[in-house]
């Protein structure tokens, strides 16, 4: 893998997942429910778009010509939350809200509730469809700015996901960067024995579209140097692999399927908090 | 009278619209030349986006085409759009407050010889039970141009239910066409009638017929079945002490319901219910099938006698 990055922007973007990471653990305790594997494991990824890939303005949340993400996999709301408070969007005290009445933080992205969430997301397949209608908008009005979309492993056995991979080739959205957080657990258990997906990059592939391998989905350089390359595709619409672990860095979340669903409890709170900010002062 | 189906007035509709406004977008599902959206992809060719049969996906780009500043219109049959994208609709139309009309065209079993498997009876129900949708049933070409005009200014999801047959044009160009009312074409003293959609003609002929017999029998047009023009049903409701609901679509959620739900809070009197009565349709010519469910002005006059008789 080539040396893109900068050493200071690598330890931005460590430094930036580690404060996601705690944070999203705190929320999840607070709360008491939601999905910790699947935010764990897409946390470098969200770091990287939102603090070296897109092109936002946190002050101007609705700015017609910036990038726009959408978290297909919106159970993962808590991870997207945790990176968009760090980013400036809202005020890091709304995130003890996170699941409770009356707060911006529904437990799925409500756009409509959320300053910098650009998609209603939470129902899985939708969310790339979104991604694909706003690819094509952009493309309609001729602007230049890309469209991201975050989607789950287990996400392509929605038949949807298939409708929209055709559509986003066929429209030649080469302005659209989906990213896969191949974590490959799902809530009853690994992809290969619920319902197998693979070959993810032949079938993106197979539907027109150009498709890569990040090997490790919590390495920043392979993840923005995938990015840059997908920027620089022409034609047709990008997919990005990522092999990622559930609940990356939280030891005894990691790979274990019961943590797809649920929250830290006091204990196991502490716990993860206690490995984070060991992390962080190791810095 | 004039005839045209108001799935030929849909297409014009959008014309004209999109030579108005530079923000419409007309999707479709395979379905242009049935649905006539092809009259706007012939003029308009870079605003028409075909989604291929997969409306699913036609209702989720939608989605993100509205939320890029778009004014979308998005068509397929009523069975397809409302039944097969159901939770699109529902998860990201309408939770996520979009300007997006669902113009469904083939509504009803006046779809004809395709059969039971193609006519949506239960499409107004479903879109009637989802937060921040509207519901509009026009009953001829002009109420069509009227709320095509209508929705696109009103802004928000929306659904537009259209049909396939030719259908007499009952209204001018001085219909008074507002979301969330209906039409009064006719006050009643003994009873009303109120109608939607392809309904309201045979209701007026009846009603006209009925009035030789010696009975002042009302006619509304509850074009918009949501939001419902609460005040009009209670008013003639009051007036008449009898209502007969008449729409081409399940008893069972539709206007029938929705009138109920109405009279039983806030002004109860005796209500018949005229629809398809929780049975799929069938193939048959159009005309064969109103006939078969009962659906026509003679089943409207025997059904009003019935309603008088409850009246008592």
């Amino acid at each position: 893998m080539s040396n893109t990055l900068k050493a200071e922007t690598r330890e931005l973007l460590y430094h930036k997942a580690l404060i996601i990471r705690t944070e999203l653990i705190k929320m999840l305790g607070l709360s008491g429910s939601g999905h910790s594997g699947g935010s764990l494991s897409a946390v470098d990824i969200l770091a990287s778009l939102y603090f070296y890939e897109l092109n936002i303005d946190p002050q101007h949340p609705d700015k017609q010509d910036r990038d726009r993400f959408v978290l297909s996999k919106g159970h993962a709301a808590p991870a997207l939350y945790a990176t968009l408070a760090e980013r400036g969007y809202f005020p890091k005290d709304l995130l003890a809200g996170l699941r409770k009445l009356g707060s911006p933080l529904q437990g799925h992205p409500d756009y409509l509730k959320l300053a910098g969430v650009d998609a209603s997301t939470g129902s899985l397949g939708q969310g790339f469809s979104w991604a694909v209608g706003m690819a094509l908008a952009a493309k309609i009005d001729k602007k230049a700015h890309r469209v991201y979309a975050l989607l789950g492993d287990g996400e392509l056995q929605e038949g949807m996901v298939w409708e929209a991979a055709m559509a986003a080739a066929h429209y030649k959205l080469d302005n659209l960067t989906a990213i896969v957080d191949n974590n490959n657990l799902q809530i009853d258990g690994p992809l290969r024995d619920v319902m197998s997906v693979e070959p993810i990059l032949d079938k993106f592939n197979a539907f027109g579209w150009a498709a890569f391998v990040i090997a490790d989905g919590h390495d920043f350089e392979q993840i923005v140097s995938a990015l840059e390359q997908a920027r620089r595709i022409k034609g047709q619409p990008v997919l990005l692999l990522a092999r990622t672990i559930k609940g990356k860095g939280c030891s005894f979340m990691e790979n274990k399927v019961e943590w797809h669903g649920a929250a830290p409890g006091p204990d196991e709170t502490e716990r993860a908090l206690k490995e984070l900010y060991a992390q962080q002062s190791a810095l | 009278m004039e005839k045209i189906a108001t799935r030929d007035a849909y297409g014009q509709a959008l014309v004209e619209l999109g030579r108005k406004y530079d923000d419409v977008l007309v999707l479709d599902a395979d379905l242009s030349k049935s649905t006539k959206t092809i009259d706007f992809a012939k003029v308009f060719p870079e605003r028409f986006i075909n989604a291929g049969i997969a409306e699913q996906n036609m209702i989720g780009m939608a989605a993100g085409l509205a939320a890029s500043g778009k004014k979308v219109f998005a068509s397929s049959f009523a069975i397809f759009a409302t039944g097969r994208a159901f939770e699109q609709i529902r998860n990201s139309l309408a939770y996520g407050k979009l300007n997006v009309t669902v113009a469904a065209t083939h509504a009803g079993i006046t779809v004809g010889e395709d059969g039971g498997s193609h006519q949506a009876v239960e499409d107004i129900a479903l879109m009637r039970s989802v937060p921040n949708m509207k519901v509009i049933v026009p009953a001829d070409a002009v109420a069509v141009k009227k709320a095509v005009t209508a929705v696109y200014e009103s802004g928000g999801p929306c659904y537009l239910r259209l049909g396939r047959p030719q259908v007499p044009v009952i209204y001018d160009e001085n219909y008074d066409f507002q979301i969330g009312k209906g039409s009064e074409l006719k006050t009643g003293t003994d009873a009303v009638i109120i109608a939607c959609g392809i309904m309201v003609e045979p209701s007026l002929q009846a009603a006209e017929l009925l009035e030789n017999q010696g009975l002042n029998v009302g006619v509304v047009d509850m074009y918009s079945l949501k939001p419902l023009d609460e005040a009009l049903i209670v008013q003639a409701a009051k007036r008449s002490g009898a209502v007969l609901t008449v729409e081409e679509h399940s008893i069972i959620g539709g206007l029938g319901s929705a009138v109920c739900e109405t009279l039983c809070s806030c002004y109860p009197v005796p209500v018949l219910r005229m629809g398809l009565p929780d049975v799929f349709g069938q193939s048959g010519k159009p005309a064969e099938l109103l006939d078969f469910y009962g659906l026509n002005t003679e089943q409207i006059m025997t059904n009003i006698h019935k309603l008088l008789d409850l009246k008592g």
